[in-house]
């Protein structure tokens, strides 16, 4: 029972994965960046939404209410004014701006937040559980996994039922042809980065909802959504989700051999599928 | 004479350090059709993606209905009524066939093209509508890429070597359908290596050569030594 119990808090624990993972995901796509700051821009949600729960005396969910369009708006700024301007034939600009980026966030935060680990009150949220036969599942896990599926299919909506996803489709595929049919390059990166940062924001607050956060934590938030874009196959929503769930049945399951070993299971999978298929399990584009 | 749809005054162009177009003057009226040809090399693609806004030139080297558009954006100026059918076709391969249509569709113009009267001029597009764009053949492919460029119903249509890798008998459908697509009053330019196509459908030909115009007339009095003049730069 306990590696049943391993499996399906692993998978639930995916589903946050997945969340850290789909922003990833959606900029890559479009327009082939690699946002190293992404793991703290996920943090500086998880921040927004302390200081809107703590000033307004709000549920933390209801905070995502302004944290999402803030973050949104932040992204597509971000964009537009920086990022944009580092897009090119060369891949190492976008590299290193964005790794600056996640310097001055990080410091950003340690300033006005401190180092002190911070939690995020959700009140009976956080402990409330439902039996299902001997499991107990938790309603938080449930409803971030809800959540991360509910994105999911919203984005992959966007991208192929709507007319801003064929612009994101046709900007990915060839920037200079876009242009051709009317298409502001910058307008449109601006409008994924605002989509990405959005998807940020609900992961960010749920994170903070969920653990206990500070500002160095976001590096390792990075590394999941790398392992869970990677593992799923680049390009590939759906994809995403497989991979962030196949990374957190890995930690559980690896934690429930031995609690030193959680992270590094999960590290190990990641390995083993990037050697076995270097494009991940579900390619829909390369690199 | 009306003041030209398009002209170009002294236009240079350059790729980085490297000088492509060397103070080309070229004057296109309204509804005509201009053959721009040359031979490898001498700067004909580098006009069309000049006009067109890929590359940025000088202001007022490159005048659009009397606006200087030579430094403008690509997507500005296929909004202001000036579309490309791209060397190579260049579809979207993540986009369906009506997909990609739909995008062409985007600037929101007004005028007679759009999705049924595109599916009208090339029945084969409606029944393969929702297949990828690249599962189609090559002509059926260049269909698309000249149907994507109607969408946006431009004023000015700049054809990039329509015949390229594709077999002379859809050459000669695509050339065939050409009275129509340019009938409705459009403008257009045709970039091509078959001389004698470029000729038959055009008024008015351009020949470049190493960058400069070494050769303007109407296409149908310039005599095969003045071509082949222009074309190789003997003497």
């Amino acid at each position: 029972m306990e590696w049943v119990n391993a499996v399906v808090q692993g998978t639930l624990l995916g589903g946050l994965y997945a969340l850290f993972a789909a922003g990833l995901s959606l900029i890559f796509g479009v327009m082939r960046l690699v946002n190293i700051a992404h793991g703290d821009l996920i943090v500086l949600s998880a921040y927004l939404g302390l200081t809107t729960t703590v000033a307004l005396g709000v549920h933390p969910l209801l905070a995502l209410v302004l944290v999402l369009p803030v973050m949104a708006l932040f992204g597509y700024v971000l964009q537009r004014v920086l990022l944009n301007q580092t897009l090119g034939q060369d891949i190492l600009p976008p590299l290193l701006v964005t790794f600056g980026l996640s310097v001055i966030i990080q410091n950003a935060l340690l300033e006005t937040y401190t180092a002190d680990p911070q939690k995020m009150d959700a009140g009976a949220l956080e402990t409330a559980s439902v039996s299902v036969g001997p499991l107990a599942l938790g309603v938080l896990p449930l409803l971030t996994f809800g959540i991360a599926i509910v994105v999911i299919a919203g984005l992959q909506f966007i991208f192929y039922r709507t007319a801003l996803g064929r612009a994101f489709r046709a900007t990915s595929d060839n920037q200079e042809v876009a242009q051709l049919m009317g298409l502001n390059k910058a307008h449109i990166f601006g409008l994924a980065m605002a989509l990405a940062l959005a998807v940020t924001a609900i992961a960010g607050v749920l994170l903070g909802i969920r653990t206990s956060f500070d500002p160095s934590i976001g590096g390792a938030r990075l590394i999941f959504g790398f392992e869970a874009v990677i593992i799923g196959g680049l390009g590939n929503l759906w994809g995403t989700l497989i991979g962030g769930i196949l990374l957190g049945v890995s930690q559980t399951v690896g934690a429930a051999i031995s609690p030193g070993f959680q992270l590094l299971a999960g590290h190990i999978t990641f390995l083993v599928i990037l050697a076995l298929r270097p494009n991940g399990l579900f390619p829909r584009i390369s690199g | 004479m009306p003041d030209p749809i398009l002209a170009l005054h002294g236009l240079d162009a350059f790729y980085g350090d490297f000088q492509a177009l060397y103070g080309v003057d070229m004057t296109v009226e309204e509804g005509e059709i201009l053959a721009i040809i040359g031979a490898n090399g001498a700067g004909k693609t580098t006009l069309l993606r000049s006009i067109s806004g890929l590359i940025r030139n000088a202001p007022e080297q490159i005048l659009y209905r009397g606006e200087a558009i030579g430094a403008g954006r690509p997507d500005v100026i296929a909004t202001a009524g000036i579309a490309m059918v791209p060397e190579g076709r260049q579809l979207f391969p993540s986009l369906s066939v009506e997909e990609n249509l739909m995008i062409g569709g985007r600037t929101g113009r007004a005028g007679p093209w759009n999705l049924s009267s595109i599916y009208k001029l090339f029945p084969i597009l409606d029944e393969r509508r929702h297949q990828a764009s690249t599962s189609l053949s090559g002509g059926q492919q260049q269909m698309v890429a000249i149907g994507r460029a109607l969408m946006s119903n431009p004023d000015i249509i700049l054809f990039d070597e329509i015949s390229l890798g594709l077999a002379p008998v859809i050459i000669k459908d695509i050339y065939a359908a050409l009275p129509n697509i340019v009938g409705a009053g459009m403008t257009a330019l045709i970039v091509e290596q078959d001389i004698s196509k470029a000729l038959s459908v055009s008024a008015r030909v351009y020949c470049l050569q190493e960058g400069r115009v070494s050769l303007e007339g109407r296409s149908q009095q310039v005599s095969r030594e003045e071509i082949s003049r222009a074309y190789f730069g003997a003497s």
